[in-house]
């Protein structure tokens, strides 16, 4: 079965045309053409905008917004992006991040998707042509979108310097798929952590929350002993997934060995 | 199946084609623009072997539709060398026994290519950075770091 490719101007018509069935939505193809390589015939039309505001970014005081199609390579080389760089630049090797959109991400499959982790942990608000969802709960039924609907661009506030924290660990150097993945924002206020909101890829089919551990960490010092109750309750509602680069079992165990080095670095 | 006209600049030549729909730019270059030499390796993005620069930006062919290129400069090993004289990455490459099997080479050479259009003096770390995309399984990579290295020495020394 060939594949057709149909590219819009507008993200209204390109929604029209992802009502059918057998359509998909092509952002940078590492998904997409991806899954069309590996013999995924599920679809047979492959859809994309071509609108150049889906590749701008803009940053006004903390306000973030990105496109849904800004590459990962985008996002390192923004001057005002600097903080939250380290979670693109974790992302494939350079070809990949030429490619790989923000909009993208927010859909990988786990081990995939390490810039959703860390848009998770910056409580990010997704946008679509008529409407916005905060990411969680944009996360939890991102397979369920009515068909047509396409996300836009992502926002969020930038984190105050020194609070955003974020660590991929992967079994190859420098670059490998990840074995986990951890983005937090720690808010510390008279040496007290103040805030906490972390996120987890890997510990489940896609990003998220490490609610348990947020909440052990409030009002508690950002020492060892401080984070103690965290760590020991990081793993409350995971379900870490099982694959070639670490069984699940494995990621539970390291996941508290990560974290620790994560929030004491 | 209708086909579909891809127009390209290939190597600093205007190139136009007639292509299935969905064909990727890998498939494209090697079955109807007749550059063979980027690489199928895994079609999945994860080898590298068919990286090609499209509008100077390092990109894997395997997972770019040709028809998305409509316009584009892409480049290829293919183009490196200039009247039968070998680029220097090309040279750096032969000198350096940095290719063996040399399935990864082409891959290798234009990601080595990207990175030195951006950091012509590049530190070793930005190396391995810059090929951390590409997989060797013959060399262990030192030796196509150093050669990499070594084309950037060369180019500053004839830029001086």
């Amino acid at each position: 079965m060939g594949l057709t490719l149909q590219s819009f101007p507008a993200v209204a018509e390109a929604g029209a045309a992802l009502t059918a069935a057998d359509s998909r939505y092509l952002g940078g193809g590492t998904l997409a053409v991806r899954a069309t390589n590996e013999g995924d015939v599920s679809f047979s039309t492959l859809v994309r905008v071509t609108d150049p505001t889906l590749g701008e970014i803009s940053v006004n005081g903390s306000q973030a917004h990105i496109g849904a199609s800004v590459t990962m390579s985008a996002i390192t080389r923004h001057p005002d992006l600097a903080a939250i760089a380290p979670a693109a630049r974790a992302v494939g090797g350079p070809a990949v991040r030429n490619m790989a959109t923000v909009g993208g991400n927010l859909f990988a499959p786990a081990p995939y998707g390490d810039f959703a982790v860390a848009l998770l942990a910056l409580d990010a608000t997704v946008h679509f042509s008529d409407g916005t969802q905060p990411i969680e709960a944009f996360l939890a039924i991102r397979e369920m979108l009515p068909r047509g609907r396409i996300v836009t661009a992502v926002s969020f506030t930038l984190p105050p310097p020194g609070t955003f924290r974020f660590r991929k660990v992967s079994r190859v150097k420098p670059k490998g798929v990840s074995v986990l993945t951890i983005a937090a924002v720690i808010g510390e206020k008279d040496g007290a952590i103040s805030s906490a909101r972390i996120a987890l890829g890997c510990l489940a089919d896609r990003p998220m929350r490490a609610k348990a551990a947020e909440r052990a960490l409030a009002g508690k010092p950002r020492t060892s002993q401080g984070i103690a109750d965290a760590l020991k309750v990081s793993g409350d509602g995971t379900s870490p997934i099982t694959d070639a680069i670490a069984s699940g079992w494995y990621r539970a165990e390291v996941l508290p060995v990560h974290l620790k080095r994560l929030l004491l670095e | 199946m209708a086909k579909v006209p891809v127009q390209l600049t290939l190597n600093g030549t205007e190139r136009a084609e007639f292509i299935d729909g969905g064909l990727t730019l890998l498939n494209a270059l090697r079955d109807r623009f007749g550059d063979t030499s980027p690489k199928g390796g895994c079609h999945q993005g994860t080898c590298g072997a068919c990286s090609v620069i499209v509008d100077g930006d390092l990109k894997l062919s395997c997972l770019t539709l040709a028809e998305t290129c409509n316009g584009a400069h892409v480049e290829t090993t293919a183009g490196l060398a200039a009247d039968g004289i070998q680029h220097p990455l090309q040279r750096a490459f032969l000198d350096g026994f940095a290719a063996q099997c040399g399935f990864c080479t082409p891959g290798m050479i234009m990601a080595a290519k990207a990175l030195l259009a951006r950091v012509p003096n590049p530190s070793r770390d930005d190396v391995v950075e810059a090929i951390s995309g590409n997989i060797c399984r013959c060399t262990g990579y030192e030796p196509i770091i150093q050669a990499i290295l070594s084309a950037a020495r060369s180019n500053s020394q004839n830029a001086a």
